[in-house]
């Protein structure tokens, strides 16, 4: 190759012209996605929205509104009676939301430089209470039926490209102000003897009713997924069975619903399916596609869960689905995420 | 982040002259710098928007992420190896050089349609095997391009430059994301943007052929393949063997930057927030400290500074664990992670190509990376299995405990190979 100066000067000439066309389609496609992102924002929502400033006082259901528009990721709520009537929107943004009469538990994304994950939980009037920093993006959050506790989920990663770092972090805390710290220091039991699992991971908490220290959640460590019980008190987690991920028990604390991997690998579908607690057997529900979100009971014979509306678009509805063998899924309310009954 | 895993090379017997040749950078370097800043632009930016886009955007699962992230750090390892010898063997380092950064370009357009698992997993993987086939034939470039005597302050020009773009690549992704709620569309286009500015300077402004190959190809013909050329006891004659093997027991006692900060952060309690500023502060020591040890490994030795740096990884893991805390003894660890960085990064790559065969230089070049980049990944498990077995301190105390009789071990293996490589 002949680097002469008439060459080397048509080089520079081609390379500022290869600048100056590729910054340009990357700041026209910056501006427009920026106008249609303000746009959406500022359109009226999809569906009927009122606005709200207090948690009602009948039985309601609260979730992340996703309907584009104004108000979207805001947490909203219906009457547990008229689902897909007017939601009303709190004003509160939030990646995941549960509830109960006394406290609202919200985790959010600022987006900050760097971003800044953090949980906030807020009183029945919609104040913050109390708040803390989040080790990562959200992913589940719980609160157990009588308020005290509060459990969140993060996803931790490293901010390298090099770094295989990556791990989830649950917690729980108490309203009181009690921080019971990251599971991950929980001694996991099996069979009576501990296991060092030195990859291990937990997510998913649900709270046993009636036993404010007790909960279930999901640990997992290589290709093993384990649902376990855990004991604030003692500070153990203790496997009960095998291939039960994401638990969410029953309000009558009698069933564990639950995602059941389709290959029983790490990849591959979720589909729901109900745990007897007491008998130990497993029922897989009737739902085709894949299941992400973690599963609510709207009473003890049918669960909610969130389901994408499409690949494209982050929004999404709650679906709901009798535990009864051959019921089909049906759509419950449309344009949601991350549902709460509070009875 | 720049190439952290890269090998380090020390100048094994020959002092310096870099006091008689006034420095003159050569614009071949200044390029490659430019196309390392821009393709860290590109990389950088995705990786630090990734996991919030694969969990939080795609609802992908947690145990899916970590499969993502732990695609195929090995097989880019090994590929630096294989691309090595492919751009000595062709004498086409360039050709080469550019099927890695095109790869990775290529793996950015996929960004802008992936929607799935496996399309994701794809384009990662793919990323990751363009960025081992162009790390070994571009070192080659840069040692070909430098003077001699200031080959350790050349690849800390070409370092410094990498930094500056890992360093902007994720705050322009913030910054995105902080302007466009849910705009990681926008981010994947900017950093293809990125991307395909730094594949067209590669292409148009960096020669084929650097002068420093033409003596070669004055030479009545190029030196055919042979599998015997890849062989260690050919590795050995050129007193590379030693070299390694220093880098390789370094490098068992890397443990990666993550554990550190998370001592720092459990020790000063400070909001889990701020931890990515702290690979922003390593990034920003490495990249101010590039070029003055550069100059000092010309001017000192390549392994005085090599060791040196090893020792500030060495105070490091100490000032990690000694009770007494405060910002300033973090801002310490940082500073002395980027002196580490700074003082092995580039200047492993020089003492490679003082010691390699010119013919060699990119097989020689891929084999330091590769033996340093498993090195540190086998330090990595290790180190987790031992911070969960013993505790956070007392593993890294360990650590810190072994890394002193290596770093003597690596000065006495390097000592011994200067003698052995002074021999024709």
């Amino acid at each position: 190759m002949s680097f002469g100066a008439t060459a080397a000067r048509g080089r520079l000439l081609l390379l500022l012209v290869v600048v100056v066309f590729t910054l340009a389609a990357a700041g026209v496609y910056g501006v427009s996605s920026f106008q249609q992102a303000r746009s959406s924002q500022e359109a009226a929502s999809m569906v009927e929205t009122a606005t709200a400033d207090a948690l009602p006082a009948e039985p309601f259901i609260i979730f992340q509104n996703t309907a584009p528009g104004q108000g979207n990721g805001q947490a909203a709520f219906v009457d547990l009676a008229d689902p897909s009537g007017i939601r009303s929107l709190t004003g509160l943004m939030c990646d995941r939301v549960y509830g109960t009469r006394q406290l609202v538990s919200c985790l959010a994304t600022r987006n900050e430089v760097p971003t800044r994950f953090e949980a906030v939980a807020y009183s029945s009037s919609l104040q913050p209470q109390q708040s803390w920093v989040l080790a990562g993006s959200p992913s589940r959050t719980r609160v157990s039926p009588d308020g005290s506790l509060l459990a969140s989920t993060v996803f931790v990663t490293g901010h390298s490209y090099t770094s295989a770092w990556f791990s989830t972090e649950t917690i729980i805390r108490g309203t009181d102000g009690t921080d019971y710290g990251n599971l991950e220091q929980f001694a996991l039991l099996s069979g009576g003897n501990r296991i060092a699992a030195t990859d291990g991971n937990i997510w998913g908490v649900t709270f046993v009713p009636g036993h404010p220290t007790e909960f279930y959640a999901t640990a997992s460590s290589g290709e093993s997924v384990w649902l376990v019980k855990g004991n604030l008190t003692e500070q153990t987690l203790t496997v009960v069975a095998s291939g039960v991920e994401c638990p969410s028990i029953s309000p009558d604390g009698k069933r564990i619903a639950f995602k059941k991997s389709a290959t029983g690998k790490a990849v591959g579908m979720r589909h729901p399916a109900v745990l007897d607690i007491a008998t130990g057997s497993v029922t897989v529900l009737t739902e085709q596609r894949n299941v992400d979100d973690q599963i609510e009971w709207l009473d003890n014979s049918t669960v909610l869960y969130g389901m994408p509306r499409d690949e494209a678009s982050l929004d999404s509805d709650i679906w709901k689905l009798s535990i009864e063998a051959g019921s089909a899924p049906e759509l419950f309310i449309q344009h949601a995420w991350s549902p709460a009954v509070v009875r | 982040m720049s190439d952290r895993k890269g090998g380090h090379k020390d100048q094994l017997d020959s002092t310096p002259a870099a006091a008689t040749t006034a420095f003159r950078l050569s614009p071949v370097i200044l390029w490659l710098g430019i196309v390392s800043m821009m393709t860290d632009i590109s990389s950088e930016s995705v990786a630090a928007i990734l996991p919030l886009y694969v969990t939080g955007f795609l609802g992908l699962s947690t145990i899916a992420f970590g499969i993502i992230d732990g695609i195929n750090q090995g097989a880019s390892a090994i590929v630096r190896i294989g691309a090595g010898w492919l751009s000595d063997r062709t004498g086409h380092p360039k050709r080469v050089a550019l099927a890695g950064y095109g790869l990775s370009m290529l793996a950015r357009i996929g960004f802008l349609f992936a929607g799935g698992f496996w399309a994701l997993a794809g384009i990662v993987t793919g990323d990751r095997i363009g960025k081992g086939i162009r790390t070994a034939p571009r070192d080659a470039m840069i040692s070909d391009a430098a003077q001699p005597e200031h080959l350790a302050r050349s690849f800390g020009v070409h370092r410094m430059m990498d930094n500056i773009g890992a360093a902007a690549g994720p705050l322009i992704a913030f910054l995105l994301l902080l302007l466009i709620p849910n705009g990681f569309g926008t981010v994947f286009v900017v950093s293809l943007a990125f991307a395909v500015i730094g594949v067209a300077v590669l292409l148009l402004m960096v020669p084929g052929r650097t002068p420093g190959r033409r003596k070669q190809e004055a030479a009545p013909a190029r030196p055919r393949f042979r599998w015997a050329d890849l062989k260690w006891s050919r590795l050995k004659e050129q007193g590379l063997t030693r070299l390694v093997l220093a880098a390789g027991l370094l490098g068992l006692l890397t443990i990666g930057d993550g554990f550190v900060y998370l001592l720092l952060q459990d020790r000063e309690a400070f909001a889990v927030q701020w931890f990515p500023l702290l690979y922003v502060g390593t990034n920003a020591a490495f990249l101010a400290f590039a070029v003055p040890l550069g100059r000092l490994a010309d001017r000192w030795g390549r392994v005085p500074v090599f060791l040196a740096g090893h020792l500030a990884l060495l105070a490091s893991y100490v000032l990690a664990v000694v009770p007494a805390g405060g910002t300033a003894a973090t801002l310490g660890c940082l500073l002395l992670l980027g002196f580490f960085y700074a003082a092995t990064d580039g200047v492993l790559a020089a003492l490679v190509s003082q010691v390699a065969a010119r013919e060699h230089l990119g097989a020689a070049l891929g084999t330091a990376q590769t033996v340093v980049a498993l090195s540190r990944m086998a330090s990595a498990a290790g180190f987790g299995v031992l911070w969960y077995a013993a505790g956070s301190g007392v593993a890294v105390a360990c650590v810190a405990l072994l890394l002193a009789p290596a770093v003597a071990s690596a000065a006495f293996l390097l000592r011994g190979a200067a003698a052995g490589a002074a021999m024709p």
